[in-house]
């Protein structure tokens, strides 16, 4: 099983090869095969490397394919390594990314462009494995870039639109500047430790580095700066509500279960050097606490179904660095695989309205659909139920409440954290059952034309039971206390204690967590269902009217960016579209075509001028012989 | 004596290409076809016909010494060794895609054509080649006067002032490196007795600081025009956008990496100390260059002008890994040139088929063309990344080395370089964006590629994603004369790399400290 580790990135590529070559001439049915069937059968292998992982418990699997090349001491490989942590992500990316695909060959089925848009997908998932099994930053790098390419092409698949374009441009330019920083993190890695191989970068860091070490900060704080561009969190947060633009299942797939958690990847691979780092970690922290409270109060405010899908991304994956900053590393990763399941079902779900209403997204044109969609609706359900964390029956609770508890009672936890999280949580809870009672309760405002099919309910059932169950494999030490998951890390990832004077009430924080999920269920019921009239009211209060306009447009940070980056650059560029310095050169040549001109004139061939010219030299001449 | 072969084929098969106009119209660009794929096998059969792992002594691996003009000195060398082999299987490469190109396009004096465009490739040749410095004044010049034809008298409508301006830029340069090569001639002479031209024993030569100044300025006007190095880098947008496809490809691909080819061959060695001197200066004219140029690229219009000011950007490169002196850089450089050859190239391979079917450079009457020629565009994005240097594509690596060597000669520098990559993904995806997405600005139907355009592109996509997947055998040919152009400055190197390894200790010693 262990060589063929290769086939899992392998067979995707396959796929998108014969999509590209052969795409314009198959038929339908055999392109969805292909595109369905090479993520499938790496799905399948995935699971069995899996069960056999389980069944060893080795360290790690590693391959070498072939070695890419050799300068100089610099020799990186294209060679794969599979530990518990990878193994995580690939299961997520190959499983949920299968159930994506059988769900797309239905959501695409009138779409021209059938083949592209496998191609690309297929050639997603091959880069996103490389990203996570690969044992070297370079080929980690090759993936993060490959991903990031087919970002930009599913963004901007429906290309005619130039809005779809542009938002393409934009999250490929954002999370380079991001991916600029990270290469940079590389080159510093490399002149440090003279190889680029994870490994021996992780065994050796602790003999360069002393706890706090300069050059430790310099690299976390610039691979920090590469997995927020990619994970869509502050500062680089901007360009992920604008990728909705692209198809749903990309959306699912792309920006809310896979790539765009590269960034939580990465950071969790690289542990060790961010606990040589504990600034860096605390940023990390930070960067996650204030990224899902400003995501968050964005996501309340949006009327697009997507958006608020895509806030939320940003928000829940901002929980998982919070967590990865407090050093609860498998809790980051355990949120990370149930946000997966969930956050990919309610894209899909959410992609099963959008085409059963003509392509509406707009949550006030919606209404109703409990229902004419009862599938979605429950599936959604408990979606919803998973992300705002409803107490004890979703998955979403266990996976939260890790992170909640360690950010306050972890080692690197303090009050501050927790308290964002807290609120957060809150936040997300209102947000999550606005959504539900705008789309599926109240009356029907956009008739049903198009109910889902079984390639669309079957994903959508799939996930809805992960989202439930998913979270069963790690419970909380007072109840239940069950460990499978975070054992599982352990040898990949530190694992992290709680400090002992919360520890008793563990139980009591706990409970305020319910209470807090709970209660924004009950805060969207009140103002949604209940008494609408306490929202209307609500905005005739200017306060909360710019408020709200201001959450909207994700708290100013594209007008900030468009106004000091974007519009300076096209700014200077067209000025000087015709090249300053040419016309230093053009000046020369005038110059000289000037002097051209009055010495010509002088060669006018009358006897006049040219007597006239010897007298005034010969006078010149005579002057300055006698004067000087 | 095969080498002197490749340069007497392309010049014979351009007089006789001339000639034969008049036997048939189409003979001309069979025989030019012929005489550079002959020269393209004979390239490749020295390349696998030479174990690359030559381990120790000479990196050359042909050589050819003929006196010519002995009592100046002058002789006929030819000599080929990793670096150069690389850079003919490039020329060679791009020729014959450059004939087919212009199978087509070019109806008017076709013979007069294919002479001056087999005579380009023989100077090229004989640049890479030659290891007497008058003989490589001599092929410098042969490469100068046929392009100034290709591009005064098939390019486009403004190619008069165009050719004008590539003609005056490269000779006033050339000349200052003529006048450089005999200040080296005369100041050997009267060291050693010996006045001759020979390239290798003018690296014998110990010159004062001063004169080695003012040589190697002499030597790098004619590279740093060529190349181009911003502020130098006027005539080639002009050029670039004026000459036909075929010329565009050359000047683009193999005409720019002379320069490349001058500075390893000639600045790095013959003037080690003024090199390490000026070393921070050309470094920051290089990451000027990238982000100028950068800039420049995204406000153009046109689309060949564009992609002509992305090579200013890539070149940037060049010029920052050849004066980081050391291996990875170095490589990187070898590597860019390559991979810049086929990337730009096929850029304006697709600006070409662009404006034989619409009769237009401008990028905004283009627009939506993915559904009408998705051949072409698949192609394209290809060469749209490989522009902006995404990994698995031959630019990667290139870059990716160049920086690496490049960070350890000067950080901030490199960030500032790195930063670049964020503008070339600005100008890349501007490409993409204007040409082949948004909705089409007319009805006219564009047709896709067809076989001759397939056959010209698919290679140059193979290429280009070899060198970015498996680039060893490459690396492996040109190791042993980079590790000769570096000879003068392995010392401080090998003290680089004991400063790396003696760091580990170092810091324990920090940590017992703390401990204590």
């Amino acid at each position: 099983m262990e060589n063929l580790l290769w086939l899992i990135p392998a067979l995707p590529f396959l796929g998108a090869i014969l999509l590209v070559l052969f795409g314009g001439r198959l038929p339908k049915s055999l392109l969805s095969l292909i595109g369905v069937g090479s993520v499938g059968v790496s799905a399948l292998v995935t699971i069995l490397l899996g069960f056999e992982f389980l069944a060893e418990r080795p360290l790690y699997y590693q391959q070498e394919v072939w070695q890419w090349f050799s300068v100089a001491g610099f020799t990186p490989s294209v060679a794969f390594h599979v530990d518990a942590l990878s193994m995580v992500f690939i299961f997520v990316i190959t499983f949920v990314g299968f159930l994506i695909h059988l769900y797309a060959t239905a959501y695409m089925a009138d779409e021209a462009d059938f083949a592209r848009f496998f191609a690309c997908m297929n050639l997603f998932v091959g880069s996103m494995l490389v990203l996570v099994l690969a044992d070297n930053l370079l080929l980690l790098y090759l993936g993060w870039e490959g991903v990031g390419l087919c970002s930009y092409l599913l963004i901007g698949f429906w290309y005619k639109e130039p809005a779809n374009g542009y938002a393409a441009r934009k999250a490929f330019i954002i999370t380079r500047i991001g991916d600029t920083a990270m290469a940079i993190g590389l080159f510093l890695l490399f002149q440090l430790f003279g190889t680029l191989n994870i490994q021996t970068i992780l065994s050796d860091a602790p003999q360069v580095w002393p706890v706090g070490a300069e050059g430790a900060l310099l690299v976390a704080l610039l691979l920090l700066g590469g997995a927020v561009g990619k994970s869509g969190q502050l500062p680089l947060q901007t360009w992920l509500p604008d990728a909705m633009a692209g198809p749903t299942p990309v959306s699912a797939l792309i920006h809310a279960a896979t790539m765009v958690t590269a960034g939580v990847y990465l950071i969790a691979r690289m542990n060790v050097v961010f606990e040589l780092a504990p600034l860096a970690q605390l940023l990390v922290a930070v960067v996650g606490a204030a990224t899902l409270l400003i995501a968050g109060f964005s996501a309340l405010t949006q009327y697009d179904l997507k958006r608020v899908l895509a806030y939320s991304t940003i928000s829940q994956i901002g929980y998982m660095f919070l967590a990865l900053g407090v050093g609860a590393w498998s809790a980051g990763i355990f949120h990370f695989m149930i946000h997966a399941f969930f956050k990919a079902l309610l894209f899909l779900c959410a992609g099963a309205i959008i085409l059963a209403l003509h392509h509406e997204q707009d949550m006030r044109h919606m209404g109703g659909l409990r229902k004419s969609m009862p599938v979605v609706f429950w599936t959604f359900l408990i979606g919803a139920g998973s992300l705002a964390a409803l107490p004890l029956i979703t998955a979403g609770f266990y996976s939260k409440d890790q992170i909640l508890w360690y950010a306050l009672a972890g080692e690197n936890g303090n009050v501050w954290l927790y308290a964002a999280g807290l609120a957060g949580a809150f936040v997300t809870s209102i947000y999550t059952f606005r959504m539900v009672f705008l789309t599926f309760y109240g009356p029907a405002k956009t008739h049903v034309s198009h109910p889902p099919g079984k390639l669309i309910t079957i994903p959508l059932i799939l996930l809805a039971i992960l989202s439930l169950v998913g979270g069963f494999i790690e419970l909380p030490h007072n109840f239940g206390h069950l460990v499978l998951f975070s054992e599982l890390l352990q040898p990949v990832l530190p694992a992290i204690e709680a400090s002992a004077s919360l520890a008793a009430n563990e139980w009591l924080f706990q409970l305020l967590a319910a209470v807090v999920s709970l209660g924004g269920v009950f805060v969207a019921y009140l103002f949604y269902i209940k008494s609408p009239y306490l929202l209307h009211r609500l905005m005739h209060n200017g306060l909360a009217v710019r408020l709200q306009q201001f959450w909207f447009a994700g708290w100013g940070f594209d007008a900030l960016y468009d106004n000091l980056f974007v519009r300076p650059y096209v700014f200077l560029a067209n000025l000087n579209k015709r090249d300053i310095i040419d016309s230093f050169y053009t000046g020369l040549a005038r110059t000289a075509e000037g002097f051209h001109v009055m010495l010509s004139q002088s060669q006018n061939g009358v006897l006049r001028s040219y007597v006239m010219g010897i007298v005034v030299g010969a006078i010149m001449i005579l002057t300055i012989s006698l004067f000087l | 004596m095969i080498l002197l072969w490749m340069i007497v084929l392309l010049m014979a098969g351009g007089v006789l290409a001339w000639l034969a106009k008049r036997w048939h119209p189409v003979l001309p660009r069979w025989i030019a076809l012929f005489a550079i794929l002959t020269d393209l096998i004979l390239a490749c059969y020295l390349w696998l016909g030479t174990p690359t792992a030559v381990t120790g002594s000479s990196p050359w691996l042909v050589r050819l010494e003929i006196p010519w003009v002995p009592q100046w000195g002058v002789n006929f060398i030819l000599a080929l060794d990793g670096l150069s082999l690389l850079m003919l299987l490039l020329t060679f490469f791009l020729g014959a895609l450059a004939v087919l190109i212009s199978w087509r396009e070019i109806s008017t004096k076709s013979g007069f054509f294919y002479f001056n465009l087999l005579w380009v490739l023989a100077g090229i040749t004989g640049v890479f080649l030659t290891m007497d410095l008058f003989l490589f004044y001599f092929f410098w010049e042969v490469m100068l006067i046929p392009m100034y034809f290709l591009i005064g008298v098939w390019g486009h409508a403004n190619r008069n002032y165009a050719a004008y301006k590539f003609f005056l830029f490269t000779q006033a340069s050339g000349l200052l490196m003529l006048l450089a090569i005999l200040g080296l001639y005369f100041i050997h002479g009267s060291q050693t007795g010996i006045y001759t031209f020979n390239y290798f024993e003018l690296l014998e030569t110990t010159l004062d600081p001063l004169a080695a100044r003012l040589l190697m300025f002499g030597f790098l006007a004619a590279f740093l025009v060529k190349l181009p190095v911003v502020p130098f880098h006027s005539w080639l947008p002009d050029a670039h956008s004026e000459a036909p496809t075929a010329g565009s490809i050359i000047l683009a691909g193999l005409l720019l990496k002379t320069g490349a080819y001058g500075l390893l061959r000639f600045v790095l060695p013959l003037f080690p100390g003024a090199a390490l001197e000026f070393a921070p200066w050309a470094m920051l004219l290089g990451v000027v260059g990238i982000i100028y140029g950068a800039i420049l690229a995204f406000s153009q219009t046109d689309l060949k002008r564009l992609v002509a000011y992305t090579s200013v950007s890539h070149m940037g490169f060049v010029i920052l890994g050849v004066f980081a002196f050391n291996e990875w850089a170095l490589q990187g450089v070898v590597m860019q040139m390559i991979a810049h050859g086929l990337s730009t190239g096929a850029l304006f391979v697709i600006a070409g088929f662009l404006y034989e079917r619409l009769h237009t450079r401008d990028i905004q009457q283009m627009g939506g063309f993915w559904s009408k020629a998705p051949k072409m565009g698949v192609i394209a994005l290809i060469f749209v990344m490989a522009s902006l240097g995404l990994p698995g594509l031959g630019n990667f690596i290139a870059e990716f080395l160049t920086l690496v060597g490049s960070w350890q000669a000067n950080n901030w520098l490199t960030v500032f370089a790195t930063i670049g990559l964020v503008l070339a993904t600005v100008y890349s995806l501007r490409i993409m964006q204007k040409v082949f997405y948004e909705p089409a600005p007319t009805d006219r139907p564009l047709p896709d590629l067809n076989a001759r355009e397939l056959l010209i592109t698919l290679p140059m996509v193979v290429l280009i994603l070899w060198l970015g997947l498996y680039p060893q055998p490459i690396l492996d040919t040109a190791r042993p004369s980079i590790n000769q152009q570096l000879e003068a400055y392995q010392e401080p190197e090998v003290e680089e790399k004991k400063v790396v390894v003696a760091e580990v200790p170092e810091v324990e010693l920090g940590i017992e400290k703390m401990s204590e």
